[in-house]
């Protein structure tokens, strides 16, 4: 969900369609009390002193061409996005299985939901090899089995965690173009490693208090013959 | 050797199909040819076809349509919950239902708890083994 910003001014006509508004021009001479304006004027609307000789800068250049069809004005799109609702099964420690992808059919942890909608989760790491990754609710079965996560500190984590890194853009010369690329391999940075062990640390703790988790977390979700995903338990 | 389970006054069958699917019912009287009419502590008496009815190897002593509370009286003292819960009919259901309700975790644990049954026995039939050899 993007910040907020301010809220934009709307205008008192609203379109009907493209280019008609619902009130018409005397309408809206009313509405906005252009005639009190005026009334308190002498009948003239308040001008400003025009500004001596403003620096003359070079208008600009009138364009080369003009379209020669009509361009549509895109509509004001005011729609808002409602932030995406957490399915009810899911809170925070709730084991998770996912459904698609590299890491499919593993079991993982959920941590929290991400302004964006996304779930953050861990495998952790060092158990499953799922590092601290976001994933779509939608390809994810929740569990009923929970780890307690009250100690994880999770302020850092948000979507701009995730982003990712532009690669800065090098111009090459001719001669460069030839030259072998020695692109360097990319490595995880130092702190999102520290970051992912912090997390673990923690969860791993929680983890081990229970009998069995451990082994549960490290071991992959399937379907095996006769088992029914629909009437199954989860 | 001849049928054991007879339709009659008294016989508790259990119903496999419809709304009351699972549950254990008396057959109080026999309407006709298809139809019984049925009754349980927990419900109230209505005829049901004999499709939807499979017979137990249990019989109570009752009059035809008793009263309710003669019903129960019947039930408790033949014991039916008991003997019901002790059959291998019975335990199944049991079990298929508590099979049912483990969740992902719960299997998980049972997975475990069966490889290491697996374990124990073969163990132990290795020893076996070992000193049937010699």
């Amino acid at each position: 969900m993007a910040p907020k910003t301010k809220s934009l001014r709307t205008s008192r006509n609203p379109e009907l369609i493209r280019g008609v508004g619902k009130y018409s021009r005397s309408k809206m001479y009313h509405k906005r009390g252009l005639w009190a304006i005026k009334a308190k004027n002498g009948g003239v609307f308040p001008t400003h002193d025009p500004k001596p000789a403003a620096a003359q800068t070079p208008a600009a250049k009138p364009p080369k061409f003009y379209p020669a069809d009509d361009v549509k004005k895109p509509l004001v799109n005011k729609r808002n996005p409602k932030p995406t609702k957490l399915r009810a099964s899911i809170t925070p420690g709730t084991v998770l299985i996912l459904l698609a992808g590299r890491f499919m059919g593993k079991r993982v942890v959920f941590i929290k939901q991400l302004s964006s909608g996304l779930l953050l989760v861990s495998g952790p790491f060092k158990i499953n090899g799922v590092p601290l990754r976001r994933v779509n609710q939608s390809y994810v079965v929740a569990t009923s089995t929970k780890v307690d996560i009250s100690g994880v500190n999770v302020e850092k984590f948000d979507d701009k965690y995730f982003a990712k890194e532009v690669a800065k853009k090098t111009k090459k010369g001719e001669g460069e173009f030839f030259e072998e690329k020695n692109e360097e391999k990319k490595t995880l940075s130092v702190v999102k490693k520290d970051d992912q062990k912090a997390v673990d640390a923690t969860l791993i703790k929680s983890i081990e208090g229970v009998p069995d988790l451990k082994i549960y977390l490290a071991a992959r979700f399937s379907l095996k013959s006769g088992m029914k995903p629909h009437e199954l338990v989860f | 050797m001849p049928f054991k389970r007879y339709v009659e006054i008294g016989r508790v069958a259990l119903v496999n199909y419809g709304k009351d699917y699972g549950r254990l019912v008396v057959i109080v009287d026999v309407l006709d040819q298809n139809r019984a009419l049925v009754d349980a502590p927990d419900m109230v008496r209505s005829q049901m076809n004999f499709k939807r009815l499979s017979l137990t190897d249990i019989k109570i002593e009752i009059p035809r349509a008793p009263k309710k509370k003669i019903l129960i009286e019947a039930m408790e003292k033949a014991d039916v919950k008991n003997k019901w819960e002790k059959s291998s009919w019975g335990r199944k259901l049991i079990v298929q239902k508590r099979r049912a309700a483990l969740n992902d975790f719960d299997r998980f644990k049972l997975m475990l708890a069966k490889i290491k049954r697996g374990g124990l026995v073969r163990q132990e039939l290795a020893k076996l083994k070992k000193e049937n050899a010699s």
